[in-house]
């Protein structure tokens, strides 16, 4: 929980000695509010206003790294809605290796696992971790399907393995690198003991959040404090309702055993019913997704959905500003102009193609501004567009010299056409939508 | 520590909207659907009541939209030409809770069928199946207002749920909807204050709020779906905490809007990474609701059977008794 300027200041010594540079201690205490400074730089600092402060800093929710060499980090979440300012961290995604499955199975699960990314909107995106799940007879399988990752894949690893021989067997292999163990029952000593001694994290296991509670809390006593929690609960409907608490408990009532991310297994009894169930968590608070199986349309489906949910609300996504071809155009097509707010080239670029025609679309740098807003900044007036149109070549490019504009930006257009000399500049409809008329009705070559 | 439960208690509620009408009520229907009445944010059953579930509508169409997807030509063949048959199946074979006709070919640009010929479509949809039916209209005002207007006449008493009106565009259809006991869609482009704004004007022009259904406008996965699930958040937070020009039940199209983009469409060999065609569209649409779903919708207008089906399950699971804590 943030403090205000007031609250730091009650804590501090009230000398205004000037010694942390700053000449009252009311203005240093502003200063760590806005986190412009750090209570150090007060050499007579109690050690109660450390502590306060120092809880103070601890995001609500604990930031855990997954090791691995490719390491993820997740939690430090700071909101319940991604409104209010942002999810900070996506969630990883990951699939289950079970040992019982062949090895030859595995390993092609592995490979093709590691060797999926796709791009979006600038993004590799990709998988990031395996579930390891003893579930054979021979703890030799064990061991030996954590060598068969680790010889193809440097993504994270968590375990989960009934046999606490072949569990240590397995943490011994991979030293140093911060695994994660998924406990399949309730935390006692020897578990503390494992984490403590392979400096790995525990996911606990409880089917109620009363059990969860009283099992973090034993963790935090114990000193454990890279914990993740594993709700396993009934059905969606309830597993959304814990997640919700959990959450709220952490963020809005700093309730410290919840403070930690949320651990969800998927599996349905088909694509279908793990792609819904994956979907209604991942937007509600999973920091851990792990599917049954390697599906290339189910990976893209939720990396997208990760995408959509965890972009910052307050930053507007761009599409770089170049010039986009829509369907197959010629030098002689029709040439559209917008701004690179990712939206309107979505929805302008998706109006053009359904009108049926093809046609050269430039998109300015209007740092990612909608077009009304863009225009209002100054960002997408005539000058700005005809400087783009140079920079990115258009008149080598394009043979059209006439260009439509979008209809909220219709005063631009005398302007524009002045500083584009030989262009002829029409005014298109404010909405999108309504492109497929338009286009219909206009010369636009 | 001792744990409890923290339960937040919402002031506002959710107005419920019963749409359809049975043969007491004026109607043909064999049963009406409510939607809304929540007054918790969606599946908190641990602090609200949720008196009715979301519900399910699947669409037929009076012209077959362009770049309709080959995986969803393939499942419902020459159907698509008989919008009556199709709505049938829709309703039989995939549990359709209601019946969407989307009278896109009614358009200008589009076929320019007129309203005449869309209200006999209307009536034979109707005649075909008993569950309630929404009309869907479209962006040219001039003629969506000549269509909606004609078929609230031909199906009078019925309380079909009108789809829908806009801000510069909604005196005609919503009179039409109180002339002729109708419901009413407004939608707004993903912005809380619009949808605010049109919500006043309608209650100012005394159109009942239990009629009142709100579109904040459906964007789909990958083309800014995330607006639109905050929008919705933000919408029904706003209505629970009591602002009653937003507390209505919203609707959204999944259905439609993902058969629309590029991953309902392109082949896997043009796009290695984006997996098999057939599963990819229907998969999109999935994700697509059930984000929504999460985000507060109540009403959800659907195309592919497979989606509608798991779609559908997933609200029993996360509504039914087993759910609530």
């Amino acid at each position: 929980m943030a403090l205000s300027g007031l609250e730091i200041f009650k804590l501090l010594p009230k000398t205004n000695c000037g010694d942390c540079g700053v000449p009252t201690c009311m203005a240093f205490a502003m200063k760590l509010a806005q986190k412009k400074a750090e209570l150090s730089e007060c050499p007579h600092a109690s050690d109660e206003a450390k502590e306060v402060l120092g809880a103070a800093g601890e995001p609500p929710i604990r930031s855990v790294r997954l090791g691995g060499r490719q390491s993820i980090e997740i939690g430090a979440e700071t909101v319940m809605f991604r409104h209010e300012k942002t999810f900070y961290h996506q969630p990883g995604i990951g699939i289950e290796l079970k040992t019982s499955e062949s090895e030859q199975h595995l390993l092609s699960k592995i490979k093709e696992t590691e060797a999926y990314s796709v791009v979006r909107l600038g993004e590799d995106l990709k998988a990031d971790l395996f579930l390891i799940t003893h579930d054979a007879a021979d703890p030799e399988a064990f061991v030996r399907a954590i060598g068969l990752v680790r010889a193809n894949s440097g993504k994270s690893l968590i375990l989960a393995c009934p046999d606490d021989e072949a569990l240590r067997r397995g943490l011994d292999l991979l030293k140093g690198e911060h695994p994660a163990v998924l406990l399949g029952e309730p935390l006692a000593a020897k578990h503390i003991e494992i984490a403590k001694s392979y400096s790995a994290t525990l996911i606990l296991t409880a089917a109620s959040l009363e059990a969860m509670a009283a099992q973090a809390s034993r963790a935090k006593d114990a000193g454990v404090g890279d914990v993740i929690l594993n709700i396993d609960s009934a059905d969606l409907g309830r597993q959304i309702q814990h997640n919700v608490i959990v959450r709220r408990s952490a963020i809005k009532s700093n309730y410290k055993p919840f403070g930690f991310p949320l651990f969800i297994k998927v599996a349905g009894r088909n694509g279908f019913d793990t792609l819904a169930a994956a979907t209604a968590l991942l937007c509600k608070y999973a920091s851990i997704l792990v599917l049954p199986d390697f599906d290339k349309a189910m990976f893209y489906t939720l990396f997208t959905l990760r995408q959509n949910i965890y972009t910052d609300p307050q930053k507007p996504i761009q599409v770089d500003p170049k010039i986009y071809a829509i369907g197959e155009p010629a030098p002689e097509s029709p040439v559209f102009v917008t701004t690179n707010f990712s939206l309107t080239y979505f929805i302008v670029s998706g109006e053009i193609e359904n009108s049926g025609i093809s046609a050269h679309l430039v998109v300015c740098d209007c740092e990612g501004q909608s077009v009304m807003t863009a225009w209002a900044a100054g960002k997408f007036v005539g000058e700005t567009v005809a400087k783009f149109f140079k920079s990115a070549k258009v008149e080598d490019e394009i043979r059209t010299r006439k260009v439509v504009i979008p209809g909220y930006a219709s005063v631009i257009q005398g302007d524009l056409e002045e500083k584009m000399p030989g262009w002829e500049v029409i005014v298109g409809p404010q909405e999108a939508s309504d492109i497929p008329t338009f286009v219909k009705n206009v010369k636009l070559t | 520590m001792d744990f409890d439960i923290p339960r937040e208690e919402s002031p506002g509620k959710v107005t419920e909207v019963r749409i359809g009408a049975t043969s007491e009520e004026g109607g043909t229907r064999s049963h009406t659907v409510a939607i809304g009445g929540s007054s918790s944010l969606p599946f908190h059953f641990f602090e609200g009541e949720h008196p009715n579930r979301p519900v399910v509508a699947m669409e037929v169409f009076d012209r077959i939209p362009a770049k309709y997807p080959d995986s969803l030509r393939e499942i419902f063949g020459d159907l698509l030409e008989r919008p009556a048959d199709m709505a049938k199946r829709c309703v039989e074979r995939y549990g359709a809770e209601l019946i969407s006709i989307r009278l896109e070919g009614t358009h200008p640009e589009k076929g320019d069928r007129t309203a005449e010929e869309a209200a006999e479509l209307v009536r034979a949809v109707i005649a075909a199946v008993g569950v309630p039916v929404i009309i869907t209209g479209h962006s040219h005002f001039e003629k969506t207002n000549e269509v909606l207007k004609k078929v609230c006449e031909a199906t009078a008493g019925e309380n079909c749920l009108i789809n829908y009106v806009e801000t510069d565009n909604y005196k005609t259809i919503a009179a039409a909807c109180i002339a002729y006991k109708h419901t009413l869609v407004a939608q707004t482009p993903i912005d809380v204050n619009l949808a605010k704004q049109l919500n006043i004007l309608l209650t100012d022009m005394e159109f009942p709020r239990e009629r009142i259904v709100m579109d904040p406008l459906t964007s789909t996965l990958g083309y800014g779906l995330e607006y639109t699930y905050s929008i919705m958040e933000r919408i029904r937070i706003e209505g629970l905490a009591g602002d009653r020009m937003l507390g209505f039940p919203m609707l959204v199209n999944p259905g439609y809007e993902s058969a629309r983009v590029k991953e309902a469409r392109a082949p896997e060999a043009e796009n290695p990474h984006w997996g098999d065609i057939n599963l990819r569209g229907a998969y999109w649409e999935t994700t697509t609701a059930m984000a929504l779903l999460v985000a507060g919708a109540d009403l959800l207008v659907m195309n592919h059977p497979e989606a509608v089906r798991v779609v559908r399950s997933n609200i029993a699971e996360m509504s039914g008794a087993r759910g609530r804590l």
